[in-house]
């Protein structure tokens, strides 16, 4: 009678699983906590912007070319203001990347021609884009544009310069673009190129690291000798034959080719785990009540390793957003229709010589503040689940 | 010893012959019919054909990779598609320029992390330690680009103290002129993180018994660091360094664009670029060659060091 008591009052304290007591020591790491708030931070920027909430009109020329940021504007940025207002008069001739139709400063000689024919033809002036259709088959598009570049389609050119911004929070870019706006979007496509390819690595290196670790055999030495090809070639050149050969810009493709190419580190991990549980008690045990090979390799022993691939998962995130960054900058990653801090820095780069330092800053800052407060939540996630390695 | 060799260069060959496939499959069955891409704007289906024909893309999939096959074996990849000059000669010209610039960055990298390490290891928990170890992981997470986009304007362009970019024909003249700047950033982007790799290591040994007993019989701190500690921690070391070996020719591929140095590494970029699709293979499969005997040569080098390790 006593002793059953003793066993449910036993039952009651149950002792605290790993992910909890990982989560203990996690809140006592001061670093953790604070990496941890900036990661959440980023995230949550990333999903407003993904929304719509933040940055969603990062592409609408709101200030004057090269507008300096707000603080810097008192010392230095008069001198630069007239010089920005100089090359904007002189138009595209600090273009030195990708032209853009300028409609701000010059006359619209198409506007003038259509309004011309219009007279000619004895039609009221009250435009609307179907009249302006029958005489210009291009009216649609050139309506289109504007409104991407965030005009209505009769809007009129001098007030819309007048409305431009002298300064902004991080200043503007060629353009006129708020860079806060850019390094947000930036952002988000940071982070969804980063988890997006760590799940897609982690997903294959495990489900591979599994079987080669777990059957053994001959699976294991096809599995890898498969690994050794991956292992073989240097890591950007396979990133880069891959982007030759699929020869198509965009956040899916980065993604399958970091995705594809990563895999190998974590395949050797996992596969090293395996092998060491597969003989391990409780799998035997399993096997004696009559669980499946599936059902103990993912049931059974994938808990027991999930927190060595949970610490992998976040090692990735930190080295695929640096390698979007690069793909990008050399213009093998995201479409031009996307910011990343990759194509922000490549602008960065001829603005720079101009005197132009705030869109490189702004890149540079998010990135750095992103990337180290990762590598440091990964360093303190890798010593809360495995105390043992401190 | 010559056994063993022998028999790591008979383990080269399933592996290489994977790398074949692999790239055979990306550049001939994922990437598909380049002739439309060579024939250019103006193409009439005569030309296509004839083009077809030139690269052997009517064959069966299993003669174009004995045709691949053989390429790799008799180093001979025929023409670049968009400068038709030979791939061979187009390695042997990149070559020099990209050793040029790794061969003293490893050097003289290794040296430096190895001294500091050995530095931050020896106070370890101080602040000193930790001061060094936090300015690493920062400097770790700015981007490489960043560092050459800075220092390239900052050094070279406002204090004029380097040239900004180009190459030159002697051989001094390149090594203390035009490669001092390259170096000297892809010295700063690789010493964070491998100090901190450096310091694991040294830390490992550094709490052994051995240690203690090197103490108690009465060694000098330098020789108990420098011969004892050291030694120990150096096969991990050897590995890290070896591993870097091949990543040198291509590894550097952003500072040698970025100052238009004529090296391997800017060659793949600039084949990614113009789809030039035998240079990046012929490159892929050489380095990929370049690393598995990097690796051979590395266990070669712990026997060297470390007279226990045996090689089966």
């Amino acid at each position: 009678m006593t002793t059953a008591v003793n066993t449910a009052s036993i039952g009651i304290e149950r002792s605290p699983g790993l992910w909890s007591l990982a989560w203990k020591r996690l809140l006592r790491d001061k670093i953790a906590i604070v990496s941890m708030v900036i990661v959440a931070t980023f995230l949550l920027l990333a999903l407003a912007s993904a929304v719509g909430l933040v940055a969603g009109g990062w592409n609408s020329e709101i200030a004057k070319n090269y507008a300096p940021p707000t603080w810097f504007k008192g010392s230095a940025a008069q001198e630069d203001l007239s010089k920005s207002n100089k090359s904007a008069a002189s138009g595209p001739s600090l273009d030195t990347g990708l032209s853009r139709p300028e409609f701000v400063n010059d006359r619209d000689p198409l506007r003038e021609t259509i309004t011309e024919l219009k007279q000619q033809l004895g039609q009221s002036t009250s435009s609307g884009a179907d009249e302006i259709k029958i005489v210009d088959p291009l009216a649609d598009v050139i309506v289109e544009l504007k409104k991407k570049l965030g005009r209505t389609g009769d809007g009129d050119a001098n007030e819309v310069e007048a409305e431009k911004l002298s300064s902004l929070a991080f200043g503007a870019d060629k353009w006129g673009r708020s860079v806060f706006d850019k390094v947000v979007q930036g952002s988000e496509t940071s982070i969804t190129v980063g988890f997006a390819a760590a799940l897609v690595a982690t997903l294959i290196g495990t489900l591979l690291g599994a079987l080669a670790g777990y059957y053994g055999g001959k699976t294991d030495d096809f599995l890898n000798w498969f690994y050794s090809i991956f292992n073989s070639i240097p890591y950007i050149l396979l990133v880069l034959a891959i982007a030759a050969v699929l020869n198509k810009k965009g956040i899916l493709t980065v993604v399958l080719i970091l995705g594809l190419t990563g895999w190998a580190s974590i395949f050797r991990v996992v596969r090293a785990e395996y092998m060491k549980h597969k003989a391990r008690d409780y799998v035997r045990a399993a096997n004696a009540i009559g669980a499946s090979h599936t059902r103990r390799m993912f049931v059974h022993i994938f808990p027991n390793i999930s927190h060595v691939i949970l610490v992998q998962l976040s090692l990735y995130v930190v080295i695929f957003i640096k390698s979007e960054v690069i793909l990008s900058y050399l213009g093998f990653g995201v479409g031009v229709d996307t910011v990343s801090w990759g194509s922000m820095l490549n602008e960065a780069q001829n603005e720079l010589i101009l005197g132009y330092w705030w869109q490189l800053g702004a890149a540079t800052l998010f990135m750095a503040i992103l990337v180290t407060a990762f590598s440091l939540f990964t360093d303190s996630l890798r010593d809360a689940l495995d105390p043992k390695l401190k | 010893m010559a056994a063993y060799i022998v028999r790591r260069l008979w383990q080269i060959v399933p592996t290489m012959l994977g790398v074949i496939l692999l790239i055979f499959f990306l550049f001939n069955v994922v990437g598909g019919d380049p002739s439309y891409l060579l024939a250019g704007k103006i193409s009439n289906p005569e030309t296509i054909a004839n083009i077809r024909k030139q690269l052997g893309i009517d064959e069966p999939y299993y003669v174009q990779l004995w045709i691949f096959i053989k390429q790799v074996v008799t180093f001979d990849f025929g023409q670049s598609w968009s400068t038709n000059e030979y791939v061979s000669s187009i390695f042997a010209s990149r070559l020099p320029a990209s050793l040029m610039i790794g061969i003293p960055l490893l050097i003289v990298e290794a040296i430096i992390a190895i001294l500091i390490a050995l530095g931050v290891a020896y106070v370890r928990g101080s602040l000193t330690d930790r001061a060094v170890m936090v300015s690493c992981t920062v400097a770790q997470s700015v981007s490489i680009l960043v560092y050459i986009i800075v220092f390239q304007y900052v050094l070279a362009y406002k204090f004029g103290l380097f040239p900004v970019q180009g190459w030159g024909n002697g051989f001094f003249e390149n090594l203390f002129k035009y490669a001092s700047l390259p170096i000297l950033i892809a010295l700063v982007v690789s010493l964070a993180p491998n100090i901190r790799l450096y310091r694991t290591f040294l830390l490992d040994e550094i709490n052994q018994d051995y240690v203690r007993t090197a103490r108690a019989k009465g060694l000098t701190e330098n020789r108990v660091m420098l011969v004892h500690v050291l030694r120990n921690a150096a096969i991990p070391i050897i590995t890290n360094l070896m591993i870097q070996l091949p990543g040198l020719l291509v590894g550097l591929f952003l500072i040698e664009r970025f100052f238009s140095i004529p090296g391997i590494g800017r060659e793949v970029i600039l084949s990614v670029e113009r789809s030039d699709f035998p240079v990046i293979k012929a490159i892929t499969v050489y380095v990929a060659l370049a690393t598995m005997l990097a690796n051979l040569a590395a266990d070669l080098l712990y026997k060297a060091v470390d007279p226990r390790v045996e090689l089966k």
